[in-house]
């Protein structure tokens, strides 16, 4: 039994790979192929596909405007949650317990309830179709996410900490930024990941507030399947590029991710 | 752990808490505000009471979207929870392959949304898709974009690849914490198999399943993108759920009283699981 025990690991993981496997070598097939015959591997290999994206404007854009909404939020998120995680891992105050439920709603809320007040918001500030507004949008469940788990991190520091360099003279600013900040900063990196992630994957709330100039790729995919028809090809290869980012991201954070899904509980 | 109160704490929670008001707050009473006017265009709102939730309630169409959401939310839950717990116990403890197990797990959690419904939509295809194609050849007739039932697989299939990972990654976290010393004393006590996962594994992994459970009942309630590009709510309605419903009705068809409705029952809906969930949460956390 235990010796065999290692086939259930691999068998997850390969039925995992295998829609992977199939959308990365349908980037490298030709339309005629795709639609003309079922192949297992590329027969005529082709980089036709990565090449119409790589040229054509709109298709790059679409990276560029994601990444750019994507850091933008991270950066917001992880400001204001520091010192409010902080404040909730520290000190009690009037309605501490009822605002970090309330905070863990958002995180909750389906996207459709706030889709198309949202999108009124930002065109009546006018803000629709700029970065900032999917950004902003985004914090909607970011912020709640980092100030959970950054909490679950700090409150794992002992207060001896805060005191001892009290003590020691510092000053609450410096105590916080050279001193805290680096005792927790894998909280602070897992943190970022998990904003990075849901900012990343979301698209509901990025698709209603942008309409060109802030477009995100995986809203641009979209348009192509349904409006040019059946390019599946180039739709495969758009989609294997957005897997990239999130492959290099969870390298670095794979001992931590478990807790920061935990929100910072385990 | 006694922490002192001190109300200045307060200006350091003011950053997110203007910032969460304006995206959750704002909209939400526009929501509210919605769901009690009736709107003939040119901007005219009149007052219509609950109309719009005493129809919603009665509709078939949201009775329907509900009892499917349920049904999905269950199978969901019924499948990637002992999977997840049995992945979790099957996966080596130490070594290179931990970090490679890690990875490759974690992939389908950082894949767009859509992206994960266009590549299953892809993969499943009858004709040219590996799934579709090669279910065909063994002598099933499946094709999702017309059969009901083969649309419900799909989507659920989709779903466990997708977030199964999120269980495995938790009960592993959770079984790691487990200190070699348990493992000796039960060998000691000779303790089988099934009395060292009843007695000592599933007690460690309590904190982190409520966790899993709670996480995966609300996102897979708020599930939106996967289903719409997988199958577009179809074939007919059959796999239209609440969150596709309601974007239906809100961004399609523009019906703003009865979307407005919709919007708030199903946010009460959520606020209740989340409620559940906190309390549950601190409950373990004071343990």
């Amino acid at each position: 039994m235990k010796r065999f025990s290692w086939l259930i690991p691999t068998i997850y993981i390969l039925f995992l790979m295998l829609p992977i496997y199939w959308l990365i070598t349908m980037s490298f097939k030709t339309t005629n192929e795709i639609l003309g015959s079922f192949t297992l591997f590329p027969q005529k290999f082709t980089l036709a596909n990565y090449k119409t994206i790589f040229t054509d404007p709109t298709w790059y854009w679409g990276y560029f405007n994601s990444i750019i909404y994507v850091s933008l939020n991270t950066v917001i998120s992880l400001a204001a949650a520091l010192p409010a995680a902080y404040a909730f891992s520290r000190y009690r105050f009037l309605g501490d317990k009822h605002l970090f439920f309330w905070l863990l709603t958002n995180r909750m809320a389906p996207a459709a309830v706030f889709a198309l007040p949202i999108f009124q918001l930002y065109s009546s500030v006018s803000l629709f179709d700029t970065h900032i507004a999917v950004a902003l949008a985004h914090t909607l469940f970011n912020i709640p996410l980092s100030v959970w788990i950054l909490e679950g991190f700090m409150s794992g520091v002992p207060r001896q900490l805060d005191d001892t360099a009290y003590v020691d003279g510092y000053s609450f600013p410096a105590f916080f930024t050279r001193i805290f900040i680096p005792t927790i900063a894998s909280g602070i990196g897992v943190a970022a990941f998990f904003c990075f992630m849901f900012s990343w994957v979301e698209l509901l709330l990025a698709k209603t507030l942008t309409a060109v100039y802030a477009k995100p790729i995986a809203a641009i995919m979209t348009r192509t399947a349904s409006t040019s028809g059946y390019e599946l090809g180039l739709l495969a290869a758009a989609g294997t590029l957005t897997i990239i980012p999130g492959a290099i991201v969870i390298y670095f954070v794979r001992h931590h991710i478990a807790r920061g899904f935990a929100l910072g509980r385990v | 752990m006694n922490k002192p109160v001190n109300q200045k704490a307060w200006l350091f929670v003011m950053p997110v808490l203007v910032l969460v008001a304006f995206n959750a707050i704002v909209p939400l009473m526009t929501v509210v505000n919605y769901s009690v006017q009736e709107t003939f265009g040119n901007n005219v709102f009149l007052w219509s009471g609950l109309m719009w939730f005493e129809e919603l309630l009665r509709s078939d169409r949201f009775q329907d979207a509900f009892v499917r959401q349920l049904y999905f939310t269950f199978t969901i839950l019924a499948i990637q929870i002992p999977l997840g717990i049995i992945i979790a116990l099957a996966m080596p403890r130490k070594g290179a392959w931990v970090s490679v197990c890690l990875v490759l797990m974690a992939l389908p959690l950082l894949i767009p949304w859509n992206v994960v419904g266009a590549m299953w939509n892809i993969f499943a295809l009858p004709e040219i898709g590996l799934l579709g194609k090669t279910l065909n050849n063994m002598g099933f007739d499946y094709n999702y974009t017309r059969q009901a039932g083969a649309a419900w697989a799909t989507l659920i299939v989709m779903d466990v690849w997708h977030w199964t990972s999120l269980v495995v990654l938790l009960c592993y976290a959770g079984l790691t914490s487990i200190p070699d010393a348990f493992y000796q004393a039960a060998r000691i006590d000779g303790a089988s198999s099934w009395a060292i996962f009843r007695y000592i594994q599933l007690p460690k992994m309590k904190r982190v399943l409520t966790i899993a459970v709670l996480l995966r009942f609300m996102d897979s309630f708020n599930i939106y993108t996967e289903p719409l590009v997988l199958t577009g709510g179809g074939p007919g309605n059959s796999t239209t759920l609440l969150s596709i419903d309601l974007a239906k009705k809100a961004l399609g068809e523009f019906d703003l009283g009865p979307a407005g409705a919709m919007s708030l029952i199903y946010f009460l809906v959520i606020l209740l699981a989340s409620w559940i969930f906190y309390t549950l949460m601190m409950k373990n956390e004071e343990q």
